[in-house]
C-alpha cells in the first residue's frame, strides 16, 4: 500500500510543491522559523538521535550519533550535503531536487542550525547542471524571505549555504574525496581517523549528510519522534526512497517505509509492477552497484538495514536493480567491475591494480568468450588481494560484483573455462 | 613560474581576438572567488563553459591567476572526466552504459551508432561535426537505456529512432 502522507516525495501529496510559495502553503520553512526561536541546537541533535534517522548516502549511520561526534567547543564547523549520486542505479537524490528543492534546503539550514554551523555546502554531482540550478534558485528565495543571511529573523543566527559542482568523478561520493573536492583539488580519499567530524573541511570539524537524510530532518522536527518512528522498523525507522530499475516493468522511484518485502518493491502493481515479460528474477543488487547480489530466493527479505544485512548484502543507498536470466552472470560481473576500475582515483595499488586486472580476465572470458584453466582461481586470487586492502570503499566494493557472480553462478564461468 | 605576471597575457597572444570578451567573463568568475586556489574547479567550469574545452594556454593562465602550479591545474582538469582538453564536436551524443541501460540494450545501440558514424566511443569526427561519449552511469536508470543527445536526454532510446535523428543533425 503506498503511503498516504509522504515524507519525501511530497510532490504525490502536494503537486506545485517545488515552488516556493506553494512549499511556504504546507508549512515549509515554518518548522526552522520555530526552531531558531524556540529550540536550542541540542534539543534538535537530541530529537534527531531519539528518532532513529540513519544516513540515507549507503552506510546508514544513525544521523544524530554522527552530529554528536562534533568536538566540543571547536569552531567553525561545516555542514556538507552529499549530492555526488553517482552509484550505479541510484537516482532518487536528483528526483527529490527537482521536485521538493525547498524542503532539502530547508533541511540544510535546520540541520546547520543543529550542529551550530554557519557555513553549508551542497555538493552536486558535476552532470547535474539543471538541479544546480533549481538548488540556486531555491537558496536565492530563502535568502529573499529572510531564512538565510545575517541575523536570520531577529534571531541573531547567520547561515550561508553555497553550492559546489563536481566535475564527473564517483568517487567525490567518499566523504573524505569530496573535502579534496571542495578545497579544489583531486578527489583522493584522506586516511581516517582523524574522522571529518573531528578534522574535515579545511581542517575544521565537519559534518556530511546525504540529500535524503537532510530532507528527512525538518518533517521529524515539525510532526515529532513518535509520528516519524510509526513509519518503518525498531531499527530503521522512517521511509527511504528506493530507486529501482533494470528488467522490471515500471523503474523509478518510490517511497516506502523500511521494512516491505522485496518482493512487494519489485512485483506490487503500485511499484515496479513485475518483470518485464514475466521472466523470472535471477540477480537482484539490492544497494547500488556496492552492494553483494541476492537471487529470486531472497525475494522475502524485508527492506530495511538489517533485513538486507541478514540476506547477506547491504540496503546502500536503495538502488534495487533487478535482472532477469536474459543476463549472464560474468558479463554482468565485467560490466560493473569496469565501473570501478574507470571511476578508481589511482591513489591506493589494491584498487588500481585490482581493477584493472580483473576488467581485464572478464573481458576475455565474457566479452570474447575465451577462458583459460586458471581464470576463475586468477579472479579469487585477485579480489582477495582487494578485499580488506582497499584505501576506501571504492575498492572494497569492486570485489563484490566478482565474488557474487563467482560465488552464486560457479556454472557460468566454468563453462567458459571449458569452451 | 612566476606568480605575479599581468592577467593571461599568454591567452592574449594566442587564442584572443579583439572583440573577444571570454577572458574578461573568466577572470570576473575568479574574481568573483577573491582568486582563491580552492576555487579552481568553479573557475574550470566556467572556463570550460567560455571555450569549450581547456587549452595548455587557458590552463596556465589560470594557475597563474589563482597562484597555483601549473602542475595541479593539469592534475585536477585531467582527473575529473567532465573536464576536456580536446575540442569537442559540434554536435555531441553521450550513450549511458550503466548497470541499467547496459542490460536494457545499450551496447547494441552504442555499436550500431560506432559503425553508422565510423568512430569509437570518446572519438570526434574527423571533420569535427559530432563526439561520440559513453558514460559510466548518468543517474537516469528509471528510463534505461538514456542517451543524451546535445544536451537532451532521450529516454528509452530506441536504436533506429535515434540513427535518424543522428543522421538528421549532420546534414
Amino acid at each position: 500500500m503506498p503511503l498516504s502522507e509522504y515524507i519525501i516525495m511530497r510532490e504525490l501529496n502536494h503537486p506545485d510543491i517545488n515552488q516556493f510559495a506553494v512549499y511556504r502553503r504546507v508549512g515549509g520553512w515554518e518548522t526552522y522559523a520555530a526552531a531558531l526561536r524556540e529550540q536550542t541546537p541540542a534539543a534538535l541533535v537530541q530529537q534527531v538521535k531519539d528518532s532513529g534517522l540513519r544516513g540515507r548516502g549507503g552506510a546508514g549511520f544513525p544521523t544524530g550519533v554522527k552530529w554528536g561526534f562534533l568536538p566540543k567547543g571547536v569552531y567553525p564547523r561545516y555542514l556538507l550535503c552529499n549530492c555526488d549520486e553517482s552509484e550505479p542505479g541510484t537516482f532518487n537524490n536528483h528526483q527529490i531536487i527537482d521536485r521538493n528543492p525547498h524542503q532539502v534546503i530547508e533541511g540544510v539550514a535546520l540541520s546547520a542550525y543543529a550542529i551550530e554551523c554557519h557555513t553549508a555546502y551542497i555538493y552536486m554531482r558535476g552532470e547535474f547542471a539543471s538541479a544546480a540550478l533549481l538548488l540556486e534558485q531555491a537558496i536565492a528565495e530563502a535568502y529573499a524571505a529572510g531564512f538565510l543571511g545575517k541575523n536570520i529573523l531577529g534571531t541573531g543566527y547567520d547561515l550561508d549555504i553555497y553550492i559546489h559542482r563536481g566535475a564527473g568523478a564517483y568517487i567525490c561520493g567518499e566523504e573524505t574525496a569530496l573535502m579534496e573536492s571542495l578545497e579544489g583539488k583531486l578527489g583522493q580519499p584522506r586516511l581516517k581517523p582523524p574522522f571529518p567530524a573531528v578534522e574535515g573541511l579545511y581542517g575544521k570539524p565537519t559534518i556530511i549528510n546525504n540529500v535524503e537524510t537532510l530532507a528527512n530532518v525538518p518533517r521529524i522536527i515539525e510532526k515529532g519522534v513518535a509520528w516519524y518512528r510509526s513509519h518503518g522498523t525498531e531499527k530503521s525507522p522512517g521511509t527511504k526512497c528506493f530507486s529501482i530499475s533494470g528488467h522490471v516493468n515500471r523503474p523509478g522511484n518510490y517511497e516506502l517505509p523500511f521494512g516491505v518485502p522485496l518482493r512487494e518493491l519489485i512485483e506490487s502493481p503500485e511499484y515496479a509492477g513485475g518483470m518485464r515479460g514475466g521472466r523470472p528474477v535471477k540477480i537482484i543488487i539490492p544497494g547500488g552497484a556496492s552492494a553483494p547480489w541476492l537471487t529470486a530466493k531472497h525475494l522475502d527479505t524485508p527492506l530495511d538495514y538489517e533485513g538486507v544485512a541478514a540476506a547477506g548484502s547491504m540496503l546502500g543507498s536503495g538502488a534495487v536493480i533487478v535482472l532477469d536470466d536474459s543476463v549472464k552472470a560474468p558479463h554482468v560481473a565485467y560490466k560493473m567491475d569496469e565501473f570501478f576500475k574507470h571511476e578508481s582515483c589511482g591513489k591506493c595499488t589494491p584498487c588500481r591494480e585490482g581493477t584493472h586486472w580483473l576488467v581485464k580476465v572478464l573481458h576475455r572470458m565474457a566479452e570474447e568468450g575465451h577462458g583459460e584453466a586458471n581464470d576463475i582461481p586468477t579472479l579469487h586470487s585477485i579480489y582477495r588481494q582487494m578485499e580488506g586492502n582497499c584505501f576506501c570503499l571504492l575498492g572494497e566494493s569492486a570485489v563484490m560484483p566478482i565474488k557474487s557472480a563467482l560465488e552464486l553462478f560457479p556454472e557460468e564461468f566454468e563453462a567458459i573455462v571449458k569452451g | 613560474m612566476t606568480t605575479s605576471s599581468p592577467a593571461g597575457t599568454t591567452l592574449q597572444t594566442k587564442t584572443q581576438s579583439s572583440d573577444d570578451n571570454r577572458l574578461k567573463l573568466l577572470e570576473a568568475t575568479m574574481k568573483r572567488h577573491q582568486h582563491r586556489p580552492d576555487a579552481l574547479i568553479e573557475v574550470l567550469h566556467k572556463a570550460q563553459e567560455l571555450y569549450g574545452y581547456l587549452t595548455p594556454e587557458l590552463l596556465i593562465s589560470v594557475a597563474q591567476r589563482l597562484h597555483l602550479p601549473p602542475s595541479r591545474v593539469y592534475g585536477v582538469a585531467t582527473f575529473y572526466h567532465f573536464f576536456s582538453l580536446v575540442p569537442p564536436g559540434e554536435h555531441n551524443c553521450t550513450i549511458c552504459l550503466g548497470t541499467a541501460c547496459y542490460v536494457k540494450g545499450a551496447a547494441a545501440i552504442l555499436g550500431e551508432l560506432e559503425q553508422q558514424l565510423g568512430l569509437q566511443a570518446g572519438q570526434t569526427s574527423a571533420d569535427g561535426k559530432i563526439s561520440l561519449l559513453a558514460a559510466r552511469c548518468l543517474g537516469a536508470c528509471g528510463i534505461a537505456p538514456a542517451v543524451v543527445l546535445d544536451g537532451q536526454v532521450i529516454g528509452h532510446a530506441i536504436p533506429d529512432e535515434l540513427q535518424t535523428r543522428v543522421a538528421e543533425l549532420l546534414k
